[in-house]
């Protein structure tokens, strides 16, 4: 457990050291749902190779060291209905928010940015009381 | 120079998100489970990537961006109802399953079918989004 938080203090820092190459480099904020929703939607085609880019190494480099390492779990659920409904929740939401845990959480919070706070503080909200729902009352997930 | 620097912050962001556990959803589902076996490890990582964007948020006081002309704006103070229903809707789909969108991709060499069939409605409900927040904003309009 004790290592957990110690890979998750050094997994952040690396994350929060990307987050603040791209901005002091490039002047971008590293929201991922910003990024690829931009590709998605069309509103990011200007700089989509910048884009792109960012999504082929957020892709790329985990899986090399998966490869290496010797395989990683998601624990994802089997329920393909249940995956369906929150990637189009997760989707929707995240851009008509502007934002998500990266966007938001990591690049809002850190220079106090009261949106980033509220939507964080709704998202986890929310995230929880899904669980608490769907685990403990309706015993689905 | 700005693909290759986009690049490296996405190969650094998605190896932070493997090392910190982001990417097992039983880490994110934990940590939404408080009347569960509660985990503490989303906060570590939150809190080790909020410092050091914040002291770069520090640095760009005063200076340029090295490969750009200017900084984003400061954030915007105002809040909003699409704010407020887009990141409800968010977390709703996080706690769900346990992913958003940044670990999804992350994960999907590894993620098997259900990985897949996540990315796949995601990117269909962001593009389905700019409909449904012209709706969102015609229904506000004062009549």
């Amino acid at each position: 457990m004790q290592s957990d938080w110690l890979l998750g203090l050094i997994g952040g820092g690396l994350i929060g050291m990307a987050a603040a190459l791209l901005l002091l480099t490039n002047g971008r904020i590293m929201g991922a749902s910003g990024i690829i929703g931009g590709l998605v939607d069309g509103s990011g085609r200007h700089d989509w190779t910048e884009r792109a880019a960012l999504i082929g190494g957020l892709l790329l480099v985990p899986a090399i060291m998966v490869a290496f390492s010797g395989g990683s779990e998601t624990h994802l659920t089997e329920n393909g209905i249940i995956i369906a409904i929150a990637g189009l929740l997760v989707g929707i939401g995240t851009r008509l928010a502007n934002g998500c845990t990266s966007g938001h959480g990591v690049c809002g919070i850190s220079r106090l940015s009261l949106r980033g706070i509220v939507a964080t503080a709704f998202y986890i909200g929310a995230g929880g009381l899904t669980v608490v729902l769907f685990k403990h009352v309706l015993g689905v997930i | 120079m700005r693909n290759l620097i986009s690049f490296v912050v996405g190969g650094l962001f998605g190896a932070g998100l493997l090392i910190s556990g982001m990417t097992d959803t039983t880490k994110v589902q934990g940590w939404l489970d408080i009347f569960g076996n509660w985990d503490p490890t989303l906060a570590f990582v939150m809190g080790g990537a909020i410092l050091p964007m914040a002291i770069a948020w520090q640095m760009t006081n005063g200076r340029k961006p090295v490969l750009a002309d200017h900084f984003p704006a400061p954030p915007d103070p105002k809040l909003g109802r699409n704010l407020v229903v887009g990141s409800t809707l968010f977390g709703m789909g996080w706690g769900l399953v346990g992913l958003c969108p940044g670990p999804a991709v992350a994960s999907l060499s590894f993620g098997g079918w259900g990985g897949a069939l996540f990315l796949i409605t995601m990117l269909l409900g962001m593009r389905l989004a700019p409909a449904l927040r012209m709706r969102l904003d015609q229904q506000s309009a004062p009549v």
